[in-house]
């Protein structure tokens, strides 16, 4: 039992990174402008280079003759445990950045209780990820104040983006049954107590972007547990393609 | 530089001299500081490698190429990636960093200057053609997870900077 909930935890850290990078993926050569395409398309590299750690180490303890692209492309929607908050669709680079920052926030504080996880593989993919997830933050968080201190346009646009992403962030601080099991053994982080320090530094962030913090009461959630929204599937129709169609192909 | 725990057979170093970082092809694996061990057991290479950043695209063609250098010896090569010590700016050698300055990219400045230039616009990355201070960033990502792209002013070139990474 131990072991799946390792593996299941180790998925729904992974699965946010790959979902997110595949995200950002789409934007490659599509950014508003050369530096923003390379930036988006940087940071999804390092997403999923992370998630490549994860899955080898999670095919590597599940038993089965199971490989990191088994886990990638093979399996079905509600296989997936990453949050809804990182397979939201990229509907203006307001949102973009929305998504990329909200993430961020938690991603960092993730990662830095992580390194300290009783689990080696875990506390070096987490360590080594740190240093990159701190330059996504900067780099998302400068242009949510960049935006939303800008123009009236980019200022309402930014506003609409954070205003709809906000639902989903409380499920980032939900504890599923493996998050759980592996916060007692000192494997996992009980991801429930960052809450308080994830809202405090959006809040202050927000203030400086001149922008409202949303007063909505209602959060959407359900990804944890492959419940997902509707654009899940069209996302994986493009990320499962090549592997659907040409089964166990490689580059 | 700092060179912790490294450990290599020395007899292979000839041949690991030979294989290059795709990206940066000026530099070696051994300037790059990735291998952290390689060690010859009964003709077999068990290298371990350490990946600058995760999902750096060249770490998977550096284990091809390690593996086709050592091919003509009858050698085989295993390739374990290694993430902990994570890789730091500080382990690419200081024959690496030059070959880096010639080839035109700036060499990363120490933790807090190259804060002071990717997040608070301060001029200090020294110009690899003409070696002016007076650059400035254009882009906090580059070509390669490793890189930002910066201007010089002086002489007016377009350069690629290596990030500090600790």
């Amino acid at each position: 039992m131990k072991s799946e909930h390792l593996y299941n935890y180790i998925l729904g850290i992974a699965d946010n990174s790959l979902i997110l990078g595949q995200r950002l993926g789409e934007l490659c050569g599509h950014g508003p402008s050369l530096e923003t395409d390379i930036a988006g398309t940087n940071i999804s590299l390092d997403l999923i280079g992370q998630t490549r750690s994860y899955y080898q180490y999670a095919a590597k303890i599940s038993g089965e003759n199971k490989t990191e692209d088994d886990i990638a492309f093979l399996r079905l929607e509600r296989g997936y445990k990453n949050v809804l908050l990182v397979e939201q669709p990229n509907t203006h680079f307001g949102y973009v950045m929305g998504r990329q920052y909200l993430f961020d926030v938690f991603h960092l504080l993730l990662l830095q209780e992580l390194q300290f996880s009783k689990d080696q593989t875990l506390a070096a993919i987490a360590k080594k990820g740190i240093k990159e997830v701190s330059y996504h933050k900067r780099f998302s968080g400068d242009w949510i104040k960049r935006l939303g201190d800008g123009t009236p346009e980019s200022t309402a646009k930014m506003q609409e983006a954070i205003d709809d992403l906000w639902p989903y962030t409380q499920e980032l601080f939900d504890m599923t049954d493996a998050d759980t099991a592996m916060a007692q053994e000192g494997i996992g982080v009980d991801v429930s107590k960052l809450k308080e320090s994830y809202y405090k530094q959006v809040k202050t962030l927000l203030t400086q972007a001149t922008l409202e913090v949303p007063q909505s009461t209602y959060f959407s959630r359900g990804g944890k547990n492959g419940v997902h929204s509707e654009h899940m599937g069209y996302l994986l129709a493009d990320l499962q393609y090549m592997q659907r169609t040409y089964p166990n192909m490689e580059w | 530089m700092i060179q912790t725990n490294i450990n290599i057979d020395t007899h292979l170093l000839p041949i690991l001299e030979q294989v290059s970082d795709p990206e940066i092809p000026v530099l070696t694996v051994l300037d790059l500081g990735v291998i952290r061990e390689a060690i010859d057991i009964d003709g077999t290479v068990h290298v371990k490698l350490t990946p600058t950043y995760s999902g750096c695209p060249a770490m998977d063609v550096i284990g091809d190429d390690l593996k086709l250098a050592f091919a003509p010896l009858g050698k085989k090569v295993t390739v374990e990636l290694v993430l902990a010590p994570a890789w730091s700016t500080d382990w690419i050698s200081e024959s690496g960093l030059q070959k880096m300055e010639a080839y035109g990219i700036a060499r990363p400045l120490s933790e807090s200057a190259d804060k002071d230039v990717l997040l608070a616009g301060k001029k200090k990355v020294i110009c690899p053609q003409c070696k002016s201070t007076n650059t400035h960033l254009v882009s906090q990502f580059g070509s390669t997870a490793c890189k930002a792209l910066f201007k010089c002013e002086a002489c007016l070139e377009p350069f690629d900077y290596f990030k500090c990474l600790k």
